[in-house]
């Protein structure tokens, strides 16, 4: 694990390396250490422990922008970075609309926050602790005479920025992962934690859960499809709404491009539908400052369905006005910004409740491969998978073979009847999130399969 | 590159107990240029070196990285891939074993004319600038780009049974969009969607894909797109374009035949398969005209090396022939599991931070005999041409499939009559492929490259190759992904051009998200 003070020397080092041969830079130093127990058919099938780092400096050179990195952090190949691109950088055409970095004084006006989302019980955890874990799992799928595949991972993340005006950020999380999917002959159960801490994730709870859909999934059944009442968990509504997360930024309404251009102000959604961005939420994960090092604001996106702003880097507020909420990605116009921390506010109602209020519907733990088909109007297709189950008359009465699916997203979260609470949730088309459970009407399912 | 280094590694890892072990030290410099809306939106490059060491001890597998390439750093790692193998051990159904292989001790280059990186960042951001000239001569174009990336990569292989393996790869890869539009837009892109083509060669797959020669007619058909009706609900014959007919095997033909796959180690994320070995050699997978194979020795293709991460020299193998299933992608560990005299070479990571998984090389399509695509059309009485993909999903065991192109062409007594726009089709794979009745010839033939395929926990993004031709497939369904009529539309679209939102995410947190998968 890289120390504050060894990150804080290789951007002292890249910085007056460059000296007067840059008019502006950022230097970004990202480390991950991972560590993934993975098991399948009931044992393990890989294990592996890796480290990695990139150190990034972006150069400024008489507004001409060159990026380069490295994993090598030795002042040798730290200064032929710095080398390489001050000489990239010089044979670029002008951008005059180039920004300079971030002053100090820019972010400390507003007080950084002070919790920490570092576990030292995570960063502890060594092969011996996951193999404890992955066969408490495992434990659990031969108790149901069920087969186990999935993970167990741990993270340990540090991130650093700092610029030629003195600014210097630094902040390390810890994360842990447990991913796991019980199958029987016939049906698949899947459950999925993601946390900061330790206690956040309870691999038995998981899979005592994902064996029980596996279970009453069994001898699935055809459904004819068709429009439905559908109710979504978490994981599965995180896997549709993370499509919205493009039109939601700064940079995608300034090119015109978002689903939501111009309609800043107007009702976008159904008005049970309100979602911030924000990266101190207490069940959040992430960094609490952006890749410029400016805090990441509390951002109200939608509230009750109505549009109130997208979130803003310091080159968009150019063209938008406005001022920057600090979610911007690095300094190239590539990158713009994007909402990293999104929370979709909760309901009164629980999936117990949803369940028993709908007559005939379908309860889907996970969607899978979901690519968007029609971006104009957010038309998202993708799969039903482990434990997709038919709702008649107020109850789970079994499970179905899984559907694919052809809706859009803003439809969906026009139809939305009933809201749970929140949790922070993970899935498969992108980072984790707090979202709630939601039933929705008239969700159009186009075809089945086999499996 | 420390041969002695890597060599280390090996005799500490015997030390440590371990029954098998190989190291693989890589090199890569990765320079990418990227333009858009006249402007240059990324140039830069990044250089990546590492250690991975994969560690069998009492029949476990474990695998960690030497970040510090000293021998206290090699050390350090190779101590944790034996504890993490020595944790394997515990929870197996049987130790793991491998299909035999006889050392190799090899250089290989992949082939190439022009150096990439000999070629100047401002004569790369010219050409694109130029495209993009190009491109918004047509006054309804509203956004275009371009990009150009280029990879070394220097890859020694070692393990102790003596193998000893240097491969340097050249991959490099071009693409230019236009989108045009008024309240909605429509995107084109030249030679492929998704930042172009990507191939094992240099600078002279630039120019042979001739992106300024292409700029104007690409930004033309943005424009034809924008202004043509919504590809409407029918079951009709299907040409696909060769670009995209490389996307279908690689979703339904490539992904169901990895055997770690149809093994279930993937069922947690990537899915499992429907071509269980009980099919392998009885299953009619298509039609008697559909001949599928893994080549990984097919030069300037992406999914091309000259040995795997299991150091076994690649090879070709048929996986359909004359439409029936008989064969697999495999590694040293699943061929032995299924009884083969010998693994087939696919076994692959992405980079020295991640353990090899089985992976596609270059499965392709056989050409066959139904000409050019023109001869095609010709044929065709009632019919739709569908090229480029937008839009790709198949479920967790490659059964049902649905795609979209950038672009559809109606055709009607042999001739096209129509663009229209948001085409999609859709299917069953077996189903599919069995209705295919005409395949174009070798003339029309072309590896395609696809960089981001995804797969594994922690997920790793590689390059495979697709050769295909375009091919009929008779009786499909498409427009089944259309608007629903009674629904408001939303407003322009939020496509960049990597065509998907997941690009707009930092770099660092890109991950797998958004890639084939």
């Amino acid at each position: 694990m890289i120390t504050q003070a060894k990150c804080k020397k290789i951007i002292d080092l890249a910085i007056a390396h460059a000296g007067d041969c840059v008019s502006d830079m950022l230097v970004t130093v990202f480390e991950q250490d991972q560590a993934t127990s993975r098991f399948a058919n009931n044992e393990m099938t890989q294990n592996v422990d890796t480290s990695s780092i990139t150190v990034t400096m972006y150069v400024n050179a008489r507004n001409r922008t060159a990026v380069t990195s490295t994993d090598d952090t030795s002042a040798r190949a730290i200064k032929r970075a710095v080398d390489k691109a001050i000489e990239k950088a010089g044979v670029l055409p002008h951008d005059s609309t180039t920004l300079k970095v971030l002053k100090p004084s820019n972010w400390t006006e507003d007080s950084a926050p002070t919790f920490s989302r570092y576990d030292p019980r995570i960063a502890a955890l060594g092969p011996d602790d996951r193999l404890a874990r992955v066969k408490s799992i495992i434990e659990v799928a031969r108790r149901g005479r069920l087969k186990a595949a999935g993970i167990f991972a741990t993270y340990l993340n540090t991130f650093a920025v700092g610029n030629t005006a003195g600014l210097f950020r630094f902040d390390q999380q810890t994360n842990v992962e447990c991913s796991i999917t019980m199958l029987s002959a016939s049906s698949s159960g899947w459950q999925k934690g993601f946390g900061c801490n330790l206690d956040t994730v309870d691999p038995v709870a998981l899979a005592e859960g994902a064996a029980s859909r596996a279970r009453k999934s069994r001898n699935p059944v055809y459904v004819r499809p068709g429009d439905y009442t559908v109710i979504l968990e978490p994981s599965a509504v995180l896997d549709l709404v993370c499509f919205l997360y493009g039109d939601f930024t700064g940079t995608e309404h300034w090119y015109e491009t978002s689903s939501f251009y111009k309609k800043i102000g107007k009702a976008v959604l159904g008005d049970n539908i309100t979602i911030t961005d924000d990266a101190s939420h207490p069940l959040q994960t992430g960094f609490l400052f952006d890749d410029e090092g400016m805090n990441r604001k509390k951002v109200t996106i939608v509230k009750d369905g109505v549009l109130k702003t997208p979130v803003k880097s310091r080159r968009s507020v150019k063209y938008l006005g406005g001022a920057p909420t600090g979610h911007g990605a690095a300094p190239t116009a590539s990158e713009g910004e994007y909402p990293m921390n999104i929370v979709v506010a909760g309901g009164d109602s629980s999936l117990e409740e949803m369940i028993a209020s709908t007559k005939r519907g379908i309860l889907m733990t996970r969607v899978w491969y979901v690519r968007d088909v029609d971006p104009n109007t957010k038309l998202l297709t993708g799969m039903s998978r482990d434990g997709t189950f038919l709702i008649e008359n107020g109850k789970v009465t079994r499970g179905i073979k899984n559907m694919r699916f052809n809706q859009s997203v803003i439809d969906m979260l026009k139809n939305v009847v009933e809201v749970g609470q929140p949790v922070l949730a993970a899935g498969e088309e992108t980072f984790p999130a707090v979202v709630p459970p939601m039933k929705i009407e008239g969700f159009r399912f186009s075809s089945r399969t086999k499996a | 590159m420390n041969k002695q280094l890597a060599l280390y590694a090996l005799d500490v890892a015997r030390s440590l107990g371990a029954s098998y072990a190989d190291a693989r030290l890589i090199k890569t410099v990765t320079e990418t240029v990227e333009t858009g809306n006249l402007f240059v939106v990324y140039a830069g490059e990044s250089e990546n070196i590492g250690l991975g060491i994969r560690v069998m001890v009492r029949g476990g597998w474990g695998f960690a990285t030497a970040r510090h390439l000293t021998s206290q750093g090699v050390v350090f790692a190779v101590t944790k891939a034996v504890e993490a193998a020595k944790a394997s051990s515990r929870i197996l159904n049987g130790r793991v074993k491998m299909a035999p292989e006889k050392p190799h001790q090899a250089v290989w280059q992949s082939p190439f004319n022009i150096d990439p990186f000999k070629i100047s960042t401002d004569d790369k951001v010219a050409l694109l600038l130029e495209c993009e000239k190009l491109m918004r001569k047509n006054k309804l174009v509203k956004q275009t780009s371009g990009l150009l990336t280029f990879t070394r990569e220097k890859k020694l292989f070692v393990n102790t049974e003596g193998s000893d393996i240097t491969q340097t790869f050249i991959t490099s890869g071009c693409g230019i969009d236009a989108q045009a539009g008024s309240d909605e837009h429509y995107i084109r892109s030249w030679p492929n969607s998704f930042g172009g083509q990507y191939e094992s060669a240099g600078w002279e797959m630039v120019k042979r894909w001739d992106l300024l020669g292409n700029a104007e007619r690409v930004a033309y058909e943005a424009v034809a797109v924008s202004k043509a009706r919504q590809c409407p609900e029918m079951v009709t014959d299907v040409i696909l374009g060769a670009s995209q007919l490389a996307l279908q095997i690689h979703e339904s033909t490539g992904h169901p035949t990895e055997l770690d796959r149809v093994f279930g180690e993937e069922e947690n994320y990537a899915g499992a398969s429907f071509l269980t070995p009980d099919n392998l050699g009885k299953l009619q997978y298509g039609s008697k005209i559909v001949n599928l194979t893994a080549d990984a020795t097919v030069p300037h293709a992406l999914g091309t090396f000259a040995y795997d991460d299991d150091g076994v020299s690649g090879q070709r193998v048929e996986l359909v022939k004359n439409g029936l299933f008989v064969g697999y992608l495999t590694s040293r560990e699943t061929a032995h599991e299924l009884g083969l005299p010998r693994s087939g070479g696919m076994m692959r990571a992405t980079g020295p931070g991640f353990t090899p998984l089985v992976r596609m090389t270059n499965v392709s399509l056989e050409p066959g005999d139904a000409g050019s695509l023109q001869d095609l059309i010709a044929d065709t009485k009632k019919g739709i041409l569908l090229d480029s993909n937008y839009s790709w999903s198949i479920d967790d065991r490659r059964h049902n499939f649905q795609f979209g192109t950038e672009i559809g062409w109606l055709i009607k007594n042999g001739k096209i009559v129509e663009p229209v726009r948001n085409p999609s089709y859709w299917g069953i794979t077996t189903n599919f492929w069995n209705s295919c009745d005409a395949i174009c010839g070798p003339s029309e033939h072309v590896f395609w490259g696809i960089p981001t395929c995804a797969k594994g926990q922690p997920c790793q993004a590689i390059g495979t190759g697709h050769g295909a031709a375009p091919a009929r497939f008779k009786n499909t369904k498409v427009g089944v992904a259309k608007p629903a009529e009674d629904k408001p539309k939303g407003g322009a679209h939020s496509k960049s051009r990597s065509g998907h939102h997941h690009a707009k995410l930092p770099r660092h947190n890109r991950h797998c998200a958004g890639g084939s998968k």
